[in-house]
């Protein structure tokens, strides 16, 4: 197994401790800009890989990433069922906070908490600008 | 695999409880979450049925402290025992390190121990895992019960782990007899194995 002396290794993936750099500032600037409460990109297994909020967030994010993969993996698995290869948009919206996931790629999931005060239509925007970036790391 | 990151020192380990319907392994994560109380922030997450039955998983984060310098998390899980829910059961294990196969002692469940020991072979296959390599301890549960008739550990031993041979304990999830072993050794099994990547 390969990896840096100040980076993260995987069997799957690995990401050097300037790219965990990198996704802390997109993740922080991505905060910031859709005024949302939280933003973690998490692996599809569960794991926290990095994790951003507007420091009023108190929820219990290892609980939140194990529910968000699962989540995640059963709707994938439902898709794929009905004949689609995948669901493209994944939200769940409550009275005052809601969460919406996107797919980074075959091995990261994007999990944004947001209040009422953010639209979804706003939301998804910079959800996409703050993808492209992600994905800009390992390109 | 493990999610190890270098550069804030932290491990987050995936331990995976498996065994056959009501063989007490969310009995197993209930006792360690009792026990722990004071060390485990946050709650135990359980998706179950009306029935109380375990529908999806339990989760329960765990910090075990620093090993090797590292501040080292164990994420327990269990997967639903029962046997139609089996596409649940493999979504779990994807990212597993280490397992704990949790088997009924009871004469009458003999079949179904091997039956999902076989299903945990199957699944740990679709990710490419195989279950004579991965970090593994058995538990031999219910030895407490004391009106049914319970099989004797050495048949036990000769159903399942006379090709694995794993560690084995004889336990009880309910009264908590070798449920803070088991989970020690697959504690420190998993760790071992990660220890060419924490040097």
């Amino acid at each position: 197994m390969d990896y840096d002396d100040d980076g993260i290794s995987f069997s799957e993936y690995t990401i050097e401790g300037e790219q965990i750099d990198m996704l802390d500032n997109i993740l922080d600037e991505y905060v910031a800009e859709s005024c949302a409460n939280s933003a973690m990109l998490i692996d599809m297994a569960g794991n926290i890989i990095a994790q951003q909020d507007n420091g009023a967030c108190e929820h219990d994010l290892y609980s939140l990433a194990a529910l968000a993969s699962a989540n995640f993996a059963a709707v994938d698995t439902m898709a794929k069922l009905v004949g689609e290869s995948e669901f493209s948009l994944l939200f769940h919206k409550g009275e005052s906070e809601s969460i919406h996931f996107s797919k980074v790629n075959s091995e990261f999931l994007l999990i944004t908490i947001f209040g009422k005060d953010v639209t979804l239509g706003l939301l998804r925007l910079k959800v996409a600008d703050a993808l492209t970036k992600i994905n800009a790391i390992w390109e | 695999m493990a999610f190890v990151n270098m550069k804030s020192k932290e491990v987050q380990a995936k331990i995976v409880y498996y065994g056959p319907g009501r063989g007490g392994k969310t009995t197993n994560l209930e006792y360690i979450y009792s026990k722990f109380r004071e060390r485990i922030k946050s709650d135990m997450v359980s998706i179950k049925t009306h029935g109380d039955r375990t529908l999806f998983f339990d989760f329960l984060p765990f910090d075990i402290g620093k090993i090797m310098g590292y501040d080292v998390k164990v994420q327990l899980y269990t997967v639903p025992g029962q046997v139609k829910y089996d596409a649940t059961r493999r979504l779990v294990l994807k990212g597993v390190d280490g397992m704990v196969f949790v088997a009924d002692s009871q004469v009458s469940q003999r079949k179904k121990n091997i039956l999902s020991l076989k299903n945990l072979q199957e699944n740990l296959a679709t990710y490419k895992k195989s279950i004579f390599k991965i970090p593994l301890v058995l538990q031999y549960n219910k030895r407490d019960l004391k009106d049914v008739p319970l099989l004797p550990v050495q048949q036990m031993d000769k159903d399942m782990n006379s090709q694995l041979k794993v560690p084995s304990f004889e336990g009880s999830a309910l009264t908590g007899h070798n449920v803070v072993p088991t989970l020690k050794k697959i504690i420190s099994q998993t760790m071992a194995s990660l220890q060419n990547v924490l040097k």
